[in-house]
């Protein structure tokens, strides 16, 4: 049996939720930083 | 309760526990996360990239299962994750409805999300195993059956929150939840020694009963390990985010009262 689109769909999900979570919460830090430092200097 | 939680009236005082709130003062957490956070994230992307290169091209392959072991390397991480994920969870909850403390529903509030990811990736990865190996993706086996409890509760979880106008209702209906929701932990852990369960046994013990060889245990700790801080890191940097968002809120809100 060829396991390789099992082992890549594993792999695949993964890294894909990973680097998914991980960009959206980076905008969201920077964008709270944002606009806290935008409303305290406001 | 005060839905400023970032007012200082907004965190309890007293005897019990006055130590843990001057450390889950949220001013004090985020002065604390600022300068963590870059080498946190540094350091979980280094092992978790590491663990899962290791595990898919050079990690051998097993003597029965073959390549398809190599699920294991992201498989067995993401469910480790998400029952540590829980556990903080119930913990959080555990301080938020003794204590009340505000810091402590932002925590799980935040937790959940990431939790439920992890224990979506095992059920997804655990499934693509399952196919090769059992001939099916799914059996309602108690091990799998317990992990889909858990992800369940997760959704329940921030459901839960989100459910009512008043959001300190939803905390404390979360948190019952959460508490409520741990006495599958020991379920999802002990399932395949209580029932005869399709899923393997523990592999791995830490009271030195390992069945797994040490060329494949390397690779499975780094990305295990790597996955504990991404998990840590995503926390962290979103009740970072949470706790911004509602100062800047606060803020607003009194500028417009005065305003007034």
């Amino acid at each position: 049996m060829n396991f390789a689109p099992f082992i890549d769909g594993s792999y695949g999900v993964t890294v894909l939720f990973l680097l998914g979570i991980g960009v959206l919460t980076f905008a969201r830090y920077r964008r709270a930083v944002k606009r806290l430092r935008a409303v305290e200097t406001r | 309760m005060n839905e400023n939680v970032l007012a200082p009236e907004a965190i309890p005082g007293g005897r019990t526990g006055s130590w843990l709130h001057h450390y889950a003062n949220p001013g004090r957490f985020l002065r604390l996360a600022k300068p963590v956070l870059p080498w946190l994230a540094a350091f979980s992307i280094f092992l978790t990239v590491t663990g899962i290169v290791w595990g898919y091209f050079f990690a051998p392959a097993d003597w029965e299962q073959g390549d398809a072991a190599r699920i294991m390397y992201v498989h067995v991480p993401a469910a480790w994750v998400a029952m540590a994920g829980y556990a903080a969870l119930a913990v959080c909850s555990f301080f938020s409805l003794i204590w009340r403390h505000p810091l402590a529903d932002l925590a799980a509030e935040e937790i959940g999300p990431v939790g439920a990811g992890f224990t979506f990736v095992c059920l997804v990865s655990g499934a693509l195993w399952g196919k090769p190996m059992w001939g099916a993706y799914w059996v309602w086996d108690a091990r799998l059956t317990s992990v889909l409890v858990l992800f369940f509760l997760y959704l329940g979880h921030i459901a839960l929150i989100r459910a009512f106008d008043n959001k300190q209702h939803g905390y404390r209906a979360a948190a019952i939840l959460a508490l409520v929701g741990a006495v599958n932990l020991p379920i999802i852990v002990f399932s395949v020694q209580w029932w005869n369960t399709l899923h393997q046994g523990n592999t791995i013990s830490f009271s030195g009963n390992s069945k797994i060889y040490i060329t494949m245990l390397y690779p499975l700790l780094i990305a295990s390990v790597g996955f504990y801080l991404c998990f840590l890191t995503l926390v962290t940097a979103r009740l970072s985010a949470a706790i911004m968002e509602r100062r800047a809120g606060a803020l607003l809100l009194a500028r417009a009262e005065r305003n007034s």
